[in-house]
């Protein structure tokens, strides 16, 4: 178990934040530093504390995200299927509402927005080159998927959203096993929601891959 | 809507606590929430056409108001705008004073959610912890006990002395401390389900936990006719599985990997209801096994050849299907149980309740996260509801397909699963209202099916479905938006009818109860006859079978709706409510005879009626009114 024992708080209140953290580490109810959770909410001033990790996901998902509106964007001018631009509309309308909610979260807090800009959004702050989360696609693959057109683009697009998504629920995955991560409510509910709807996204992608002709193309 | 409305918090601007955290925290008093407050909204609807009121209350049309009230309230949290049409508020009440802070609108900790019900008491689930309130004057709400225990989402149920909490989150602590679980592995965590002894209501005893590997983000709770020993839970949890260093046993691996996988299937706990405290998992029916593909409702493509289903692809590829359901709704009276279950509806068989088993699948393409299942009083339909969005995502904006984020209606016969229509709260929201179809029940008017659901900040829509491929609203109830810049989680959590009532959890506002009035769509007679029902407790999601006790307002409800069908030639209907109205000053003997002799004219009227289906449950209303006088 990696321990990263670095909670983050506001200024004002990192120390109210680190006497309920190291207070979690006892096992006794006589941890809790507050009577009540509203109480606590006010002392914390409704933010309650997170973990780099924490930051890390909602950072790193926000680049993820743009990738996935970004391929799905291109379905009806690729000549996608009717049943996979159905899809890509979901996927678009889905994950755009997300990157809100992620944006919302980090600017509540005062960090680093990334802006949804598909062409920017995977670059982390602080690294001057980008860095592609788990299951996004390389410069080369989103070229060969915009080179693609009708069937072929149905087959590469449902292979590599595939691949996005499993990427997704390994973000999800190495965040739980990140010490202090998912703690607020709000990240354990969004990364739980990522983890069932791209869960079930990849089992209706498996289907439709299924179903296409075989042959033509590799 | 561009409003450049604040949302006021404590004489402070909201939005600018976003950026700079509070330097002094707890001026406010509190004081005006220890207890409860209750208030009658007026309405705001709007429309050109003559109408009646009662109350301040517009009555006796059927067309929806135009312009739509609910579109352009204004934002607020305890003073957003409000819109009512053909319902009543009876009463708001906020939350007690452990589960609030005024301070900071949409905080994720003290978010309201599902309710249970039981004797004159509501049980109202917190995200940390839950509290229960004494609705026997449900004007006037009171606390019966605010019991602190964090752990999301707390979905809560009854049976006679024992209330069951779901405890989902990684934050959730087997001692209820507020402090959270860091750790990664920690036999502090808490992710299951929480007993509590509730035979003195207002002092709840935590006597036992019943660990999960998913946690329990919903739970149903399920007699079985044959088992009185013992009452089920069937868990469902979709959230990631938790390392068997910390609950031994547990496997997020594919079932080829390991048979013992906590993915695809579901847990059903056993609960010895002469000791609770020795609930434990007796069974994890592995019911999504073997699912083959249903057909896919309004795919538009037809297959294009080499279709394989799920679990008939084969070569390696891996398993398909749902690894988990979002909540199981089981019908003990007709034994079935509908599953929402990972882009699949699923029916099952609940006859033996540990060992459910599916028996029918259904899929849609306008469907994503299939959340609830509701069924009809007689079991001939069944309403899913996909929560597209997980409650979090606005999804009633103008802009959002009127069959996405919806109720999705399917005929039920012979065990098959036929889709008629969608269903959606119809008017559009802002960007900052959280809204999908969510949490409702039915409500028992005689002859109809008709539902009461909860939209989050879509408000409550009441619908008649009783024509399954025209559903209609019929009342509805909704707030402004809690902010007007910043979607901030708020709205219905659920909506249950008990008793007369329909309570409604708000998520950021508290408890609401409403109460229906009579409209063009519904009349006093519907109404009273739907509360004669009585229920002693009420899961929602362990759905009771309505029994309507003989009454007057029954039979009276039911001529109303052949009036209002033109099952029967006007004059019989007069005459019909001319007998009734005189039977019922008469006294025990004479009431019964001349009730008999109608039910039997009623008989004969059945022959022929343009609605003898309802004609006849007219005539055997009247007849069990007759036979109930002594």
């Amino acid at each position: 178990m990696r321990r990263s024992p670095r909670i983050r708080a506001g200024a004002l209140l990192a120390v109210v934040a680190i006497a309920a953290c190291s207070g979690a580490t006892q096992s006794s109810a006589g941890g809790n530093a507050f009577a009540s959770p509203a109480e606590q909410a006010r002392a914390d001033g409704g933010i309650p504390a997170w973990t780099d990790a924490d930051v890390h996901f909602m950072t790193g998902m926000i680049g993820h995200h743009a990738q996935a509106v970004q391929m799905a964007g291109w379905a009806k001018s690729h000549g996608a299927s009717e049943s996979l631009q159905r899809l890509c509309e979901r996927i678009v309308v889905g994950q755009r509402d997300e990157i809100g909610l992620m944006q919302a979260w980090l600017r509540r807090r005062g960090l680093t927005v990334p802006d949804g800009d598909p062409a920017t959004a995977h670059m982390m702050p602080g690294m001057d080159h980008p860095m592609l989360m788990p299951g996004m696609l390389t410069a080369d693959q989103m070229a060969e998927l915009d080179a693609s057109r009708g069937v072929e683009f149905d087959r590469l697009f449902l292979t590599y959203m595939i691949m996005h998504h499993q990427g997704a629920i390994t973000m999800v995955e190495q965040l739980f096993a990140s010490w202090g991560a998912a703690q607020d409510d709000m990240i354990f509910k969004f990364a739980s929601d990522v983890n069932v709807d791209q869960t079930t996204e990849i089992d209706r992608m498996n289907l439709m891959l299924a179903a296409l002709p075989a042959g033509g193309g590799d | 809507m561009a409003s450049t409305r604040k949302l006021h918090a404590g004489g402070r601007r909201f939005a600018a606590r976003f950026l700079t955290l509070p330097a002094a925290v707890g001026l406010v008093s509190l004081t005006a929430c220890a207890g409860s407050s209750s208030s009658t909204t007026g309405t705001t609807t709007a429309s050109l056409t003559p109408a009646i009121y009662v109350d301040g209350v517009r009555v006796g049309d059927t067309a929806p108001p135009s312009p739509d009230p609910r579109i352009g309230l204004k934002a607020g949290w305890f003073d957003a705008g409000e819109a009512a049409w053909n319902l009543r508020v009876v009463s708001t009440t906020k939350p007690s004073k452990d589960f609030i802070n005024e301070s900071t609108p949409g905080d994720r900790r003290l978010i309201n959610s599902d309710l249970a019900f039981t004797g004159r008491y509501v049980v109202q689930g917190n995200y940390s912890g839950y509290q229960v309130w004494d609705i026997s004057n449900p004007a006037r709400p009171s606390l019966a006990t605010a019991y602190v225990c964090p752990g999301s989402q707390s979905d809560v149920s009854v049976y006679k002395n024992l209330a069951f909490v779901s405890g989902e989150s990684t934050a959730g602590r087997i001692d209820c401390g507020l402090q959270g679980v860091p750790d990664t592995v920690s036999l502090d965590r808490l992710r299951g389900i929480r007993i509590f002894d509730i035979s003195d209501i207002a002092k709840p005893k935590y006597i036992a936990s019943v660990q999960t590997c998913r946690g329990s983000h919903t739970h149903t709770v399920v007699e079985d006719p044959n088992d009185k020993a013992n009452v089920y839970i069937y868990v469902s949890g979709s959230a990631a599985v938790r390392s068997p260093s910390e609950l031994p046993g547990c496997s997020g691996a594919a079932p080829e990997e390991d048979p013992n996988s906590a993915l695809f299937r579901i847990e059903v706990i056993q609960v010895p209801l002469a000791a609770p405290a020795q609930a434990k998992i007796v069974s994890s029916p592995r019911i999504f096994s073997d699912l083959t593909a249903p057909p896919r409702h309004a795919e538009p493509d037809p297959p294009r050849g080499g279709r394989g289903g799920a679990g008939a692809a084969g070569g390696g590829r891996a398993r398909t299907g749902p690894t988990q359901c979002h909540d199981i709704t089981v019908y003990p009276a007709i034994g079935l149980a509908g599953g929402a279950c990972g882009g699949y509806g699923l029916l099952l068989d609940i006859r033996d309740a540990a060992h459910p088993s599916r028996i029918g699948a259904v899929a849609d393409s306008n469907f994503s996260f299939w959340h609830s299942a509701t069924f009809n009083n007689d079991g001939s339909k069944i309403l899913f509801s996909d929560e597209w969005g997980g409650g979090s995502a606005p999804r009633c904006r103008s802009t959002d397909k009127m069959e996405w984020g919806a109720d999705a209606i399917f005929t039920l016969r012979n065990n098959t699963m036929t889709f008629k229509s969608y269903y959606k709260m119809p008017a559009a929201q802002t960007a900052t209202e959280n809204c999908v179809a969510h949490n409702g029940s039915l409500i028992p008017i005689p002859g109809r099916d008709v539902m009461v659901q909860a939209w989050y900040q879509g408000g409550i829509s009441v619908f008649d479905w009783t024509d399954a491929e025209h559903p209609v609203e019929i009342a509805f109830h909704d707030r402004g938006p809690l902010d007007a810049e910043n979607l901030l989680s708020a709205g219905s959590w659920s909506v249950y009818w008990y008793n007369g009532y329909m309570v409604s959890s708000e998520i950021s506002r508290g408890l609401d109860i409403f109460e229906l009035v009579p409209s063009g769509f519904l009349t006093q007679n519907e109404i009273d006859a739907a509360k004669t029902v009585h229920l002693d407790h009420l899961n929602t999601q362990g759905q009771p079978k309505f029994v309507w006790p003989p009454s007057y307002p029954l039979a009276r409800a039911f001529v109303d709706q052949i009036e209002r069908s033109g099952g029967l030639a006007a004059a019989r209907i007069t005459a019909v409510r001319a007998e009734l109205d005189r039977t019922e000053r008469l006294g025990g003997q004479q009431r019964r005879e001349g009730l008999a002799q109608l039910a039997s004219q009623i008989d004969n009227d059945a022959r022929g009626a343009r609605d003898a289906a309802k004609v006849r449950m007219l005539a055997g209303a009247v007849r069990d009114v007759s036979n109930a006088q002594r």
